[in-house]
C-alpha cells in the first residue's frame, strides 16, 4: 500500500513537472516581451526587475502590426461566418432531401477533405491572379468560403434531430427555410459552436495561403506580419515576443471561455 | 417512355412537387458546392496539368510530359527536402505518440486537478505556429537563449540549435513535439474513455496486474484511436511547413528544408512552377495512399470494443 502511494505521488510530481515545462515557453515569452532590450542590452529573468511596455509601443508605434491584428480579426470573423452558413445549408440539404446524385455528391465533398491546401498553392495562385485577387482580402476569403469538414460535422448533428419535428412544422404550414432556421439550427447549436470555433482557429492561425496572397504591408494577417517582423527585427527579441503574445492571447481567451468547444474543434477533424 | 410512365404513375402536381423538392435541395447545396468545385477540384486538375509543363508562372508553358517528375528524382535539393521530411516524421511521430499515450494513461486516472493538467498540456495545440516557432527560436537561441544558458550553469555547452546544420532539424522536432503532444493526448483520452469500465474491472478480478491489463486489455481496445492518431500524424507530418518557415527557413544550407517549403521555393522563388506542381502531385499521392490505408485498415486489423 505504501509503495502504491509512493508511485502515485511520483506520478503526480512528474505530471506537474511536465506541465511546468509545457507552460514555461509561454511564461518566458511574456517575461521577454516586458524586458526592454531583451537579447541585446538586457537578459530576461523569471521575476522581471524593471518590467516595461516599451516593446509593445515599438510594435504598434513603428510597424503595421495593429493593422495586421485588425486584418486577422476581420478575416477570421468573415470566413467563420461564411463557412458556418454554407456548411449548415449543405448539411441540411444532405440530411433532409432526396435528389439525384446525392451519394456521389457527398462522396465528392468527402474527397475534397483529402486534398490539402499545400497541394493547391500553385494553381490556386494563378487562378487568383487571373481574377485580380492577389493582394486582396477576397483572395483569402473566396477559397475559404466552404468547408467539406463542416458539412460532414453538421450533417451528423442534423441526423440526430427527429424528422417528426420537421413534419410537424410542415403541417403547421412552415416552409423549408423556416424549418431550417427556426427548428433545425437551434437544435444543433453545440455542433455549430464547435465548428465555428474550429473555423475561427484555423483562419486565425493559417499561414501558408495568406503568405502567398497578401504580400502588401497593410494587408498582411497576423502570422504573416509576425514572420516578416522576424526578418526586420531579428535581434529585437522583446518586440518579437510582444508580437507572439498578441497572436497567442485571443486563442488563449477563447480557450479559457469555451474550452469544451475549442478542444472539440481542434481535435474533431484531426486536421490542422 | 412507356416503362417510365408505368413506373411513375405520378400526377402532374406530384411531379411538380418532386421537381421543386430537388431544386430546393440544390439551392441548399450550391453555396458550398460551387466554391468547393471552383477552389478545390478545379485547381486540383490544374496542379495535375501544370506538372506536365515547364513554366515560370509568367511566360507560355512548355510541354515536357513527365519530365518534371524525372527531374524531382535527380534534383538533390528536392531529394534532401524529401529525406528531411521523412526524418522529421521519424523524429516527431514516435516521440509525440509515446509521450501522448503516457500522458493519456496518467491523466485518465482519478488524480486531483487532472482537468487543469489536461488543459495545460493541450495549450500549445491552439496557438499559431508562427508565434510559437519564433518563441522556440528565442528559447533555443545559441548565444542568449534560456536553454543554453541553463545548460551552461550545469557545465554543458549547448549546441548551435537552429544555426547549426546538424541541429536545425532536431530543433524543429523538439518544438513540434511540445506543440503536438496535447493533441495526441486528447485523441487517446477520448479513446480510453470509450473503453467500458467493466472490462478493466473484470481483468482486475482475474488477477491481471497493471502491466498485463495495459498490454492485453487497454491497448488492444484502444487500437482504433491509436491507428487514427498514427495516420493523422503521418498526414500532418508530410504537410509540415509553418514551423520550418519561421524557425529555420529550411536552413542552414538546406539542412531543414521540407517538401512543402520546397514546393513554395520552386514555384515562387525559382520560377519552376511545373516542378513544384509535380512535387505537389507526389505529396498528394502520399496523402491519398495514407488515407486509403486508413480506410482499409479500419476495417481490418483494428479491434473494436
Amino acid at each position: 500500500m505504501r509503495s502504491r502511494l509512493l508511485t502515485r505521488g511520483l506520478l503526480v510530481a512528474l505530471l506537474i513537472l511536465g506541465a511546468l515545462a509545457m507552460v514555461f515557453p509561454f511564461v518566458w515569452t511574456l517575461i521577454t516581451s516586458l524586458t526592454s532590450g531583451a537579447g541585446l542590452s538586457a537578459t530576461p529573468s523569471l521575476i522581471p526587475e524593471d518590467p516595461s511596455l516599451d516593446a509593445y509601443f515599438t510594435l504598434f508605434g513603428t510597424t503595421n502590426f495593429g493593422r495586421a491584428v485588425l486584418n486577422s480579426v476581420g478575416l477570421a470573423v468573415i470566413i467563420t461566418f461564411l463557412q458556418v452558413a454554407t456548411s449548415a445549408l449543405a448539411a441540411y440539404g444532405f440530411a433532409r432531401f432526396d435528389f439525384p446524385g446525392k451519394r456521389v455528391m457527398f462522396a465528392v465533398y468527402l474527397a475534397t477533405m483529402m486534398i490539402p491546401i499545400q497541394v493547391l498553392i500553385v494553381p490556386l495562385f494563378t487562378q487568383m491572379r487571373d481574377m485580380g485577387l492577389i493582394n486582396s482580402y477576397w483572395g483569402v476569403i473566396l477559397p475559404s468560403t466552404a468547408s467539406a469538414f463542416g458539412v460532414f460535422l453538421l450533417r451528423q448533428a442534423i441526423a440526430t434531430v427527429p424528422r417528426e419535428f420537421d413534419e410537424a412544422a410542415t403541417i403547421d404550414g412552415a416552409g423549408r427555410v423556416r424549418i431550417f432556421t427556426t427548428i433545425v439550427l437551434p437544435l444543433i447549436k453545440p455542433a455549430l459552436a464547435t465548428f465555428a470555433v474550429f473555423g475561427f482557429m484555423s483562419s486565425w492561425n493559417s499561414f501558408l495561403w495568406p503568405l502567398i496572397v497578401l504580400r502588401a504591408d497593410g494587408l498582411k494577417t497576423l502570422p504573416v506580419a509576425l514572420a516578416s517582423l522576424q526578418g526586420q527585427h531579428a535581434t529585437q527579441w522583446d518586440v518579437l515576443m510582444a508580437g507572439s503574445v498578441i497572436s497567442i492571447l485571443p486563442m488563449l481567451a477563447l480557450y479559457v471561455f469555451a474550452q469544451k468547444y475549442v478542444v472539440q474543434g481542434a481535435t474533431g477533424s484531426g486536421l490542422k | 417512355m412507356t416503362a417510365r410512365l408505368a413506373s411513375a404513375p405520378a400526377s402532374a402536381p406530384a411531379r411538380a412537387r418532386r421537381r421543386r423538392h430537388i431544386a430546393t435541395a440544390y439551392l441548399f447545396l450550391a453555396p458550398s458546392a460551387i466554391p468547393l468545385a471552383a477552389f478545390v477540384l478545379y485547381p486540383m486538375f490544374g496542379a495535375a496539368r501544370n506538372s506536365l509543363f515547364q513554366w515560370n508562372l509568367i511566360s507560355d508553358p512548355v510541354w515536357v510530359g513527365l519530365g518534371n517528375y524525372g527531374e524531382l528524382f535527380t534534383d538533390s535539393a528536392t531529394l534532401r527536402a524529401f529525406g528531411n521530411t521523412v526524418l522529421y516524421i521519424v523524429g516527431t511521430v514516435p516521440l509525440v505518440f509515446i509521450g501522448g499515450l503516457m500522458l493519456a494513461l496518467a491523466l485518465n486516472r482519478a488524480i486531483k486537478g487532472r482537468n487543469l493538467l489536461r488543459g495545460i498540456y493541450f495549450l500549445p495545440v491552439i496557438t499559431s505556429w508562427i508565434a510559437v516557432a519564433i518563441v522556440w527560436r528565442w528559447l533555443l537561441n545559441p548565444s542568449v537563449g534560456v536553454v543554453n544558458n541553463v545548460l551552461a550553469t550545469i557545465g554543458i555547452e549547448g549546441p548551435g540549435w537552429w544555426t547549426d546544420p546538424q541541429w536545425s532539424l532536431p530543433s524543429i522536432i523538439l518544438a513540434s513535439a511540445w506543440k503536438d503532444l496535447g493533441f495526441v493526448m486528447v485523441l487517446l483520452l477520448a479513446g480510453l474513455q470509450a473503453i467500458p469500465q467493466e472490462i478493466r474491472e473484470a481483468a482486475m478480478l482475474d488477477g491481471a496486474n497493471a502491466w498485463r491489463r495495459l498490454r492485453s486489455v487497454t491497448l488492444p481496445l484502444l487500437s482504433p484511436s491509436i491507428f487514427f492518431v498514427v495516420i493523422i500524424s503521418l498526414i500532418n507530418g508530410f504537410q509540415v511547413f509553418d514551423q520550418v518557415y519561421a524557425m529555420t527557413g529550411g536552413g542552414p544550407a538546406g539542412s531543414s528544408d521540407v517538401v512543402v517549403l520546397r514546393i513554395y521555393t520552386l514555384a515562387f522563388r525559382y520560377g519552376e512552377a511545373g516542378m513544384a506542381s509535380a512535387l505537389s502531385m507526389l505529396l498528394f499521392a502520399i496523402v491519398l495512399a495514407i488515407t486509403l490505408i486508413q480506410i482499409k485498415g479500419e476495417k481490418r486489423w483494428v479491434t473494436y470494443a
